[in-house]
């Protein structure tokens, strides 16, 4: 096999996943502050794809515009989601969080097949089968846009909550539930806010992921699993790690579909995170618990 | 024996699930051929269910990957009948070691490293998942393609083969789902499932108390993945067609784990009222659509979805429990 050819679907798997990173970082920042794994996840990905689907057919807008309103929209829904249903949920054992929002992620993608049907849909943008050369290698163009946006959305996320208060009061949050309500932070609101976030980041995803692949309602749980994967193997609440999982699963599913066969991609993704799992069970770059 | 199994249980609830079982062996003669296809239903996922609640109601640990026995199950004991012509009575045996090896294996792995909580969850998810694009590339068993066992004449009922009318599987899955019933009750009651109950409540204080939390984990797994196995073989010679995709799925294990769920996990009457409320109401939601003509995909899902979030909701503890109490049938049910 020709080395420019392994190069060029490396280089290319590298790119899609960063964007695997940002929806993965979504789930990661919710887990590492409310402590609740997002089951409806993907599913919630998945709305943030027809929002872009139907905004570039209804008024030929291109997804990476529709982006901005389509994650302000997925922010009020996590925030929504996180005030009404989940925050009852908080002091509930894990099997009655993961039974909630199996029924809610049970709601989105079936709401999605009643309005969308089970057909594949996409955007094709003008610029869809352009390519960038470099050197040997023919790098797509979308690849290389929507993972320097998913890397600046992650950098932007990560100063937003380094430097500003109310980042800050999350990351509190999140070290010490207890010592958070002490000071009297308002730590119901700072959780919704910050499923609002990451749903935000999901929905940005989401947006992007129109130009990548074929959306259908049924894509949703499988990139439940596929987050789940990326933020066991990066660490879950390790923002880094997500984005480190992201590029680890983007190559390897690359790799794993030039040399052996597409279909088997997400066994090669589920080995490492069952040899992560047993070796190094806080994630490649997870803090201890 | 028989006086552990009844002590504690107030005579009304002997009586009212005598009167259930006589119910239920008299079904067959009073409801349709459609009627019975659904009590079958209403039984695998009371058995399934039962299964589970061994492993997250017992023994506290949770498994999101249940499809995977019942996966294992399902293949082996169908290979082994098509490719070999060993019948599923012997055959089931082999299935279920198996199954129990599987479960044991990522038991160990889970429970040496000390993986609890979300990550055990997701690494039952994993192993499942692994499991599924692994047969989805296992030519022996046809891969993605599907394995199909030979389809049976209604006419003959040959029960050594498995192979016979619906009335059959309806009355084999009965006793199992007895059975299944009856043993848990005796885990229940016995050592064993007091050590279960101290590993479920507080696995810390249960160490320090000089009880193995490792192995008495290990034997809930086993015997989960196990009795597990058995809906898989008896999956596979019912429907006698078995694809990667949906035995081995996500959405499996979610649905069978609704049932105990939603009936209430722990108890051992909550994964058979369980399944029959859902069972019921997923059908009763097919026949409504059907009557008004309405056959919009996904409706029935999304109503499916919103009745899980009222009862996740406003009884997290089940539906069981507090009927139980209203019906004055004591704790030990």
């Amino acid at each position: 096999m020709p080395i420019d050819l392994i190069v060029t679907v490396a280089v290319q798997g590298i790119l899609t996943g960063l964007v695997y990173g940002l929806m993965a970082l979504g789930l990661s920042v919710i887990f590492g502050v409310v402590r609740v794994v997002n089951f409806a996840h993907g599913e919630m990905m998945t709305i943030a794809s027809y929002a872009a689907i139907v905004a570039f057919g209804a008024w030929n807008i291109d997804p990476l515009v529709s982006m901005i309103p389509i994650a302000v929209l997925l922010f009020a829904l996590g925030y929504a989601m996180q005030a009404a249903l989940i925050n009852p949920f908080i002091n509930r054992p894990e099997h009655s969080q993961f039974i909630l929002l199996a029924a809610v992620a049970i709601i989105m993608v079936n709401g999605l097949l009643m309005i969308f049907g089970p057909d594949a849909r996409n955007v094709l943008v003008d610029y869809a089968l352009d390519s960038i050369e470099v050197g040997p290698l023919l790098i797509d163009k979308v690849r290389v846009i929507t993972a320097t946006l998913a890397l600046a959305i992650t950098a932007g996320l990560f100063a937003f909550f380094k430097l500003s208060r109310i980042g800050k009061a999350i990351r509190a949050c999140a070290d010490n539930h207890m010592g958070a309500l002490v000071v009297g932070l308002n730590v119901k609101r700072l959780y919704a806010l910050t499923f609002g976030i990451g749903s935000a980041c999901v929905g940005a995803a989401g947006a992007m992921m129109t130009l990548l692949i074929d959306t259908t309602p049924n894509v949703g749980p499988v990139f439940t699993l596929q987050a789940f994967v990326i933020v066991i193997i990066g660490g879950l609440g390790s923002m880094p790690g997500a984005l480190l999982g992201g590029v680890l699963i983007g190559l390897t599913e690359a790799m794993a579909g030039l040399f052996f066969a597409p279909s088997a991609k997400t066994m090669f993704g589920v080995a490492i995170l069952i040899l992560v799992l047993l070796f190094r069970p806080q994630g490649l770059l997870g803090r201890k618990a | 024996m028989i006086a552990r199994l009844t002590e504690g249980v107030p005579q009304r609830a002997l009586i009212l699930l005598g009167l259930l079982l006589a119910a239920m062996l008299a079904a067959p003669l009073l409801v349709g051929d459609y009627g019975l296809s659904v009590l079958i239903l209403v039984l695998y996922f009371a058995y399934t269910g039962q299964a589970w609640n061994v492993m997250m109601g017992f023994a506290g640990q949770l498994s999101l990957g249940h499809s995977l026995y019942v996966g294992i199950g399902a293949y082996a004991a169908a290979a082994l009948y098509v490719h070999y012509g060993i019948g599923p009575w012997l055959g089931v045996w082999i299935a279920i070691l198996l199954s129990m090896s599987a479960g044991l294996v990522i038991g160990f792995l889970a429970f040496r490293f000390g993986i609890g909580g979300v990550y055990f969850a997701l690494l039952t998810i994993a192993f499942a998942e692994f499991t599924r694009v692994g047969f989805d590339h296992f030519t022996w068993v046809n891969g993605s393609g599907g394995f199909f066992l030979p389809v049976a004449q209604y006419s003959i009922n040959d029960p050594l083969n498995l192979r016979g009318s619906p009335t059959m599987f309806y009355y084999i899955l009965l006793g199992i789902t007895v059975l299944a019933f009856l043993f848990c009750r005796w885990l229940l009651t016995g050592r064993i499932g007091y050590y279960w109950l101290a590993i479920r409540e507080e696995p810390e204080a249960a160490q320090t108390l000089g009880i193995n939390v490792f192995r008495y984990k290990m034997i809930a797994v086993a015997i989960s993945a196990g009795m597990t196995a058995l809906s898989g073989v008896f999956f596979a010679f019912y429907y006698n067609n078995l694809f990667p995709e949906q035995i081995f799925s996500m959405n499996r294990s979610i649905e069978l784990i609704l049932g105990p769920i939603i009936g209430g996990i722990g108890s051992l009457f909550g994964p058979i009222l369980g399944a029959v409320v859902l069972t019921l109401l997923a059908e009763g939601l097919t026949d409504i659509m059907a009557a008004l003509g309405y056959e919009l995909p996904g409706v029935k899902l999304v109503f499916y979805g919103l009745c899980l979030l009222v009862v996740v909701m406003y009884l997290p503890n089940g539906i069981w429990p507090p009927l139980r109490k209203w019906l004055g049938l004591g704790e030990r049910l």
